[in-house]
């Protein structure tokens, strides 16, 4: 076990390695879907695939989750997910929730911006928490669900050595310590990180750019008084010509991340004497222990195609942004999100495999727009010329007087969810005076509703009446819909009608906004489910 | 729409109001003063596809409407 245990040192296990029956067949046993990588986007999906009833079985190639807090920032639309998934509570209730970015230039506060400006939201915009807490809260509802009967088959240290796509099908050779065995997957979902080895295999490119520069992160543990915000510094006096970073994290963890520069000496940068004196120039003679530090670099990388035939692209292996927006993790979710109810879809009846294809569109779409977004952060942290070095300076010797230049100081350009404009799962847009929010692509916005939120009632397709009647349930084509009649007013008044007086929402799976109309008509009801399961792509 | 036709009142005025604001001033400074007056004024113009044009014309490059430019 030890050989299989060793890659990382673990913070949790989980899926110790148990041997499978299916280790000792003689035909290969052939399953919907086989995720390989176990990391938050791998369970995520696995979580959402076993609730519909569809077999997945998770390879991964440790038997728990890595130590070390990596990614720390949860945005709203991943709590929302997770709300729907099962682990949402237990999230929220162990993180530390946060609205709230300020700037700094040297000692002064420059800018502050409020994430989530609105009430009427059931969650914050981001809660901070060490990515081991939240995998394994996904595991544990994973748990949950097998114990209610859903077909999820985790198997740790079971390393995937051959990946061989087949026209309806992928076949794998899986390797254990109990030797190798042989298992086939109808859909095969690569969520195996950044450096993908079945990317790699298949021999397909991730092209993008390294930016030249390194961080260092520090997770200390201390007592400090400080606000759960994000804090962030240019040229403060502790890290001078270099940028600065701040954030709480549950069990008195801080993530401080300081800008070093490109050309540095990593070694002697790691030396934690040298990390301490960075440390107690940033929070001063506060007694703190080290829990974990990384030097790392970043480079914005996707692939051309997130779905190459049986096999599609989940998370980084997709798609890989620098840290900073936390569009990485809330972006992979985002994918799970997208693919479960659309491979559930085309498993099991009502959806063509051409739905399939409307991942692809769909999250390369968003894909990009996280990629843009940290680029252009990546480029006002770090000028790559002296042009850039110029433009960023003016933008912030102008941000202390002048409101115009605050909205382009650039320190981060935190994730919100894609709306997918321009995907052929779009119907119509036929309501008129209704807000550009909740346009048919978008994620639909939250509002309370009754004793709780209007999302919680968004979990599966739905007819949405907002001061129009629809029937409580309807099966169209084979997809059934569960039909909401709610009251024309209040916030989801607001963010649903704007000036309409009523209107019919078709709200996709995954909580996004399909087509909507003024009155419930059959006829165009039926052709925009149709376009939804993808029958017109 | 970015207006190339002549539009300064008195030109001579801007241009020595202009050199005024850099004068004393070393290299550094001169383009630190030009870095905060792009992005004032750019401010002020507002319009993206405007500012495009006026980014493509600076740079050399041909504008769409305007074969002259090389």
């Amino acid at each position: 076990m030890n050989a299989w245990a060793s890659r990382y040192t673990r913070a949790f296990a989980l899926y110790p390695y148990t041997r499978h029956a299916d280790q000792d067949r003689d035909a290969p046993v052939r399953h919907p879907v086989v995720i390989v990588g176990g990391g938050p986007i791998g369970m995520a999906l696995a979580l959402d695939l076993g609730q519909r009833g569809v077999g997945v079985v998770v390879l991964d190639d440790h038997d728990g989750v890595g130590q070390g807090s990596r990614a720390i920032c949860f945005a709203k639309r991943t709590l929302e997910i997770c709300d729907r998934l099962g682990p949402g509570q237990r999230m929220v209730d162990k993180g530390e929730q946060w609205n709230l970015g300020r700037v700094f230039r040297g000692e002064d506060e420059i800018y502050t911006f409020n994430l989530l400006p609105e009430d009427g939201h059931r969650r914050p915009a981001f809660i901070n928490l060490q990515q081991p807490y939240f995998e394994k809260f996904l595991v544990d509802a994973i748990r949950e669900a097998q114990e209610a009967g859903a077909p999820i088959d985790i198997r740790g240290c079971n390393r995937v050595v051959a990946c061989d796509p087949k026209d309806d099908h992928v076949a794998l050779e899986v390797d254990t310590p109990d030797g190798p065995y042989r298992v086939e997957a109808d859909w095969l979902v690569a969520c195996d990180g950044a450096n993908s080895p079945i990317r790699d295999g298949m021999g397909l490119g991730f092209d993008g750019r390294v930016f030249e520069d390194n961080f260092l992160i520090a997770d200390i543990r201390m007592q400090a008084p400080f606000p759960t915000e994000r804090r962030f510094w240019f040229d403060p006096p502790f890290n001078p010509g270099q940028t600065a970073l701040m954030h709480k994290q549950p069990d008195d963890v801080w993530r401080l991340d300081f800008q070093l520069g490109w050309d540095i000496d990593r070694q002697a940068e790691l030396d934690e004497d040298r990390i301490r004196e960075r440390v107690r120039g940033m929070i001063g003679d506060r007694a703190f222990d080290m829990v974990w530090t990384s030097i790392y670099t970043f480079r914005c990388c996707t692939m051309d195609r997130y779905v190459h035939g049986r096999v599609i692209f989940a998370g980084d292996s997709a798609h890989q942004v620098s840290p900073f927006g936390a569009r990485g993790a809330n972006g992979g979710m985002q994918d799970a999100d997208n693919l479960g109810w659309k491979l559930a879809a085309v498993l099991q009846g009502p959806a063509p495999e051409a739905l399939i294809e409307s991942y692809h569109v769909e999250r390369k779409h968003a894909g990009l727009e996280n990629i843009r977004n940290s680029s252009r952060t990546a480029d006002f942290l770090t000028p790559r010329s002296p042009a850039h070095a110029l433009f960023r300076d003016a933008v912030l010797d102008l941000v202390e007087d002048h409101a115009f230049a605050r909205p382009m100081v650039n320190s981060g350009r935190l994730s919100a969810p894609a709306s997918y404009d321009g995907s052929p799962l779009n119907g119509a847009d036929d309501l008129p005076g209704a807000p550009a929010r909740s346009r048919p692509g978008s994620p639909c916005p939250d509002a309370p509703l009754g004793d709780g939120f209007l999302l919680d009632h968004l979990t599966e397709a739905c007819l949405l009446g907002i001061g129009a009647p629809v029937p409580e349930a309807v099966t169209i084509d084979g997809v059934t819909l569960k039909g909401l009649t709610l009251p024309a007013d209040g916030l989801i008044a607001e963010r649903y009608l704007g000036s309409a007086a009523r209107s019919i929402y078709l709200i996709r799976p995954d909580q996004h906004v399909a087509a909507r109309w003024e009155a419930f008509d059959p006829g165009p009801v039926a052709l925009a489910v149709g376009q939804m399961m993808g029958r017109a792509c | 729409m970015l207006n190339t036709d002549p539009n300064l009142a008195v030109p001579d005025d801007f241009y020595a109001a202009l050199l005024r604001a850099h004068e004393g001033l070393d290299a550094d400074e001169t383009h630190a003063l030009n870095a905060r007056l792009i992005l004032i004024l750019a401010n002020h113009i507002g319009d993206l596809a405007t500012l495009e044009e006026a980014l493509a014309l600076a740079r050399g490059k041909v504008v769409e409407g305007d074969a002259t430019t090389s």
